[in-house]
């Protein structure tokens, strides 16, 4: 039986055999991956990179393609959509990405694109940030694994979207949300609504048949608490829909299509090329993209959404010339800052009862739910007291 | 689905006033005594209902929260460890609950062991905002969440009781 002593060198023999390893792991990888390009070339030859994007510029596409790498765009969220997201973008040569995602890879998620069944364990943003390297060194990247809305990381958050351009100090050109809850979507407009930041909001259904993207310029159209959230119709019967024993499905095809019309739209906007779209949807039951644009609404739950407005208005006045968004609906906002709702769905009264208003949407749009405009009983509120937190959170402790 | 049940033990949870996020440092105070009124009145009404079901406590600046819940199957109690943040958000969106020692049991969970709440929950909160806090999001998330999942669970053999567990490894 070996010694403690010998078993201790064998540990140190297969360290350095390790290490040699490893050395010669990243030796190749350098020597497969391209050294960097300082000029982007619109030179066809099989070994530039960048001559089909540039090739956009000869055909009158794009007045400047180079001026991508300029432009720094943060991807919150790198599941299914912001993957792709990332490497359509690096592809393109965008000049930097920040990247932000607390969560790992995982074999579940090998129905999506871009991540490979051995990165699994790998911090989502880590694992992005290696193969988007290999495809195309010259983007710069920045990644942050964790998330952004719990208060300290909210903060860095914020700091980043506003100092983390490409020439540091400089703010972000454009923020993407690619994340999959309500919460680090509230979070994002909250940072975005305060930092006066641009950014399109993008998702996919839990059904996984249908998407849509919004771009968001505080003050100008709709944010994200400025109506309840704007989803595709489905035009499947709730009833049929069988929820029990799952909580979502989803679709490479679809995510794929939802990084497609995202990026092609932030393409669109930092290239300055083609329509903008404000608000575009996907339904894949019956191939419908339906489009609008919505105004941002006076009575926006955030302060900083109505703040910003108000600085909107200014500018336009100033500039009388300016092109106005071309808006097609407002929606009316039920003020609702008392009601009491406790809805069920009981009965079809009682439903009807508890729904507000859907406003008037395009055919293909609607919203996720209604916050009903007549006040109902008002329940009883928590009393006055004398006591501190501390007594409180000791007396929590004592039940 | 909110049963009849579950909106009447809602409806006696009283109502919060303050509007303010953790990020509010004037207010969120005064929100955080509000969130404590209100859960030490929920436990108490569940004691007196015989239907005692969890414990919550905070850290000093109340962002975040852990403590447990606990279940009772033909007359066998199953404990689970919970946990959640405070978003920045809250209160007009409700933090994620999240039972750890659950995760990866069943398909009603997001990674992380964060619970997958009905559609319901969602336009029920958003409507509810600010006046719902932390004991309702016990009461119409959590609650029915248990009562449908744990059994489940324990049917399936993916749970099993603690006493049980030491039988079976003796
Ligand atoms: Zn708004």
């Amino acid at each position: 039986m070996a010694t403690v002593e010998e078993l201790k060198l064998r540990i140190r023999e297969l360290e350095n055999e390790l290490i040699k390893c490893k050395q010669k792991q990243c030796a190749v990888e350098d020597a497969l991956q391209r050294p960097k390009i300082d000029i982007m070339s619109a030179e066809v030859v099989d070994s530039n990179p960048y001559s089909r994007l540039m090739a956009l510029k000869r055909m009158g596409i794009v007045d400047d393609y180079e001026k991508i790498r300029t432009f720094t765009v943060a991807v919150v969220g790198v599941g299914g959509v912001g993957s792709v997201t990332a490497e359509m973008l690096t592809r393109c040569g965008i000049g930097k990405l920040l990247l932000f995602d607390y969560d790992k890879v995982e074999l579940a998620n090998m129905n999506r694109l871009f991540f490979q069944p051995h990165q699994a364990g790998l911090s989502k943003v880590e694992a992005a940030e290696h193969t988007l390297r290999n495809i195309n060194p010259d983007v710069s990247f920045e990644t942050h694994n964790y998330n952004i809305t719990t208060m300290e990381n909210f903060t860095h958050f914020m700091d980043r979207i506003s100092h983390g351009g490409l020439e540091e100090g400089k703010p972000v050109d454009l923020v993407l949300s690619c994340v999959d809850n309500f919460e680090a979507r509230m979070a994002i407009n909250t940072a975005c609504n305060e930092l006066g930041q641009i950014w399109v909001e993008s998702g996919v259904s839990e059904n996984a048949v249908s998407g849509h993207i919004q771009l968001i310029n505080p003050g100008e159209t709709a944010c994200f608490a400025c109506a309840p959230p704007l989803v595709v119709a489905a035009n499947i019967d709730e009833k049929t829909l069988k929820r029990e024993g799952v909580c979502a499905a989803s679709l490479p095809t679809t995510m794929g299509v939802v990084a497609g019309i995202l990026v092609q739209n932030v393409l669109k906007y930092l290239l300055k090329f083609g329509t903008v779209s404000y608000y575009l949807g996907y339904n894949a039951m019956q191939d419908f993209f339906p489009t609008m644009a919505m105004k941002a609404n006076p009575q926006c739950n955030d302060r900083y959404c109505r703040k910003q407005q108000e600085e909107y208005k200014k500018k336009v006045a100033e500039q009388p010339k300016v092109e106005v968004v071309k808006v097609e609906e407002e929606v009316v906002h039920e003020d609702n800052e008392w009601g009491i709702e406790l809805v069920s769905e009981v009965t079809e009264a009682e439903l009807q009862a508890a729904t507000g208003t859907v406003p008037d949407l395009p055919e293909g749009i609607t919203v996720a739910y209604t916050i009903p405009a007549e006040v109902k009983e008002s329940g009883e509120t928590v009393e006055e007291t004398e006591q501190s937190l501390e007594d409180l959170m000791a007396q929590m402790r004592k039940l | 689905m909110t049963d009849e049940a579950t909106r009447r033990t809602v409806s006696q949870i009283p109502l919060l006033k303050t509007h303010a996020g953790p990020r509010d440092r004037a207010l969120w105070p005064q929100r955080l005594k509000e969130e404590y009124q209100a859960l030490i009145r929920f436990v108490e009404q569940n004691k007196a209902a015989d239907n005692d079901w969890f414990r919550l406590e905070s850290n000093a600046d109340g962002t975040r929260w852990t403590g447990t819940c606990w279940f009772i199957h033909e007359l066998l109690r199953y404990e689970f460890h919970l946990e959640f943040d405070i978003p920045v958000t809250y209160p007009d969106t409700a933090p994620e609950v999240a039972v750890p020692e659950l995760d990866g049991k069943t398909s009603k969970m997001y990674r992380g062991g964060k619970i997958c709440l009905t559609e319901h929950f969602a336009p029920l909160w958003a409507r509810n905002a600010p006046r719902f806090g932390l004991a309702h999001l016990m009461a119409l998330g959590l609650g029915p969440w248990l009562a449908v999942e744990v059994p489940d669970l324990i049917s399936k053999g993916l749970v099993v009781h603690k006493e049980r567990q030491r039988e079976a490894s003796e």
